[in-house]
């Protein structure tokens, strides 16, 4: 089942500089495992200790998954995974 | 409506029933007309109460410096507030900041320290208060962490809303220092312990993001993530496809992060019309389009093209 997920710049050392790879996984911390698997080490970037790191937001189509299950969020076919690092506000 | 001096002019706006983009008739989309504060920004609310509060706590006495990161709205309305009550106000804001945003600072006679691009918001941040340590005179009411900007919202956005609309059942708004969202969220929770707190975070193109380093994130000290039912991240696209869509269909002329704002309010509508359900939602417009008329997407042939013109840019 594949997965669509948007790497931002500061991972892409992990994906040979490709912008989106896919993935799969019946749930988040199940897709970032298969992640980890064709790209050693991006798994320990984004998650500690079970959890997402501080910094990291991720989105599954769009809504952060922090509202919905978290790492235990369920995917399905089709979804996409945006990656982003946590940012102020631009222009406040 | 009759007010004593500009400054107790802020807040009040009106709240408006978009009947061309609301879905159904049991599901309606408002707009809290923010643009129409004094500085044509719903920061004006902050602003002015943090200074407010500064003052009574004795923080910021006549003669006093007032220091803060921001390249945009807050600054423009803690400019125009200081200037009226005889504050100096330097402002930090990254150098890659638009022309519009500097004239309108230096209008209102703030003092600009620019702060690297690389790093944008967060790096002005570090360097404000990196400036308040070498300054400990200058007071910096720090926006992401004051917990008067929420505290504004708190006691006079969130109000005004109940009061103009009891029937409530959505609140969105866009995510930056958070206050909005914070503020307003926890009032109308505590008036209506079902209503839903959705933010719309703006998402920007990789030339933004850049080489962020992943362990120097930034999420303001305001945050609780408790206050929110739910968060969407905003692509550009989606946007500016919005603020155009609410120009053509509703003639409302805001600001590109409302857009993001809008977009989020019409997918919690056509969720609310999936599931069969009333709705009142209410969505807030934080700003003219004035301030991003030069980039141009108002007027771009196709949204397309209006992405393309603002790649790379910051505009929320």
């Amino acid at each position: 089942m594949a997965i669509e997920v948007r790497i931002p710049t500061i991972l892409r050392s992990y994906t040979d500089g490709e912008k989106a790879v896919a993935g799969s996984g019946g749930t988040l911390a199940e897709l970032f495992a298969d992640l980890d698997a064709s790209h050693p080490g991006i798994r320990e970037r984004l998650v500690d200790g079970g959890e997402l790191r501080r910094f990291i937001n991720v989105y599954l189509n769009d809504e952060d998954v922090r509202f919905l299950d978290g790492i235990a969020t369920s995917l399905k076919d089709g979804d996409s995974v945006t990656i982003l690092p946590a940012v102020a506000g631009g222009m406040r | 409506m009759r007010f004593d001096s500009p400054l107790a002019a802020v807040g009040n706006t009106p709240l408006v029933r978009l009947p061309r983009l609301s879905p159904a008739e049991s599901v309606r989309v408002w707009a809290k007309l923010e643009d129409r504060n004094p500085t044509g920004s719903i920061k004006d609310r902050p602003a002015l109460f943090m200074i407010e509060q500064a003052e009574k706590d004795g923080r910021l006495t006549p003669g006093c410096t007032i220091l803060e990161p921001t390249s945009g709205n807050t600054g423009i309305s803690l400019a125009m507030a200081a200037r009226l009550k005889g504050y100096r106000i330097v402002c930090v804001m990254p150098e890659n900041t638009s022309a519009e945003r500097r004239e309108l600072l230096a209008m209102w006679g703030a003092e600009i320290i620019s702060s690297p691009a690389a790093g944008g918001s967060n790096t002005a941040v570090r360097v404000a208060k990196e400036l308040a340590a070498e300054h400990p005179d200058w007071v910096m009411l720090y926006q992401y962490g004051n917990p008067d900007n929420a505290g504004a919202h708190y006691a006079t956005t969130g109000p005004e809303i109940l009061a103009d609309l009891p029937s409530v059942t959505h609140f969105v708004a866009g995510l930056g220092t958070t206050g909005t969202l914070m503020g307003a969220g926890r009032y109308l929770r505590e008036q209506r312990p079902g209503v839903k707190i959705i933010a719309a975070e703006p998402r920007y193109d990789d030339l933004v993001y850049g080489l962020r380093n992943l362990d120097e994130g930034f999420v303001p000290e305001l945050y609780d993530a408790a206050v929110l039912t739910s968060r969407y991240s905003v692509s550009s696209t989606d946007a500016v496809a919005r603020t155009r869509e609410l120009l053509s269909e509703e003639g409302i002329f805001a600001g590109i992060s409302t857009g993001a704002a809008l977009h989020a309010a019409l997918g919690t509508a056509r969720k609310a019309v999936a599931a069969g359900e009333e709705a009142d939602i209410v969505f807030v417009v934080a700003d003219g389009g004035w301030k991003y008329l030069s980039t141009g997407v108002y007027t771009a042939a196709s949204t397309e093209e209006a992405v393309a013109l603002l790649h790379g840019q910051l505009w929320a």
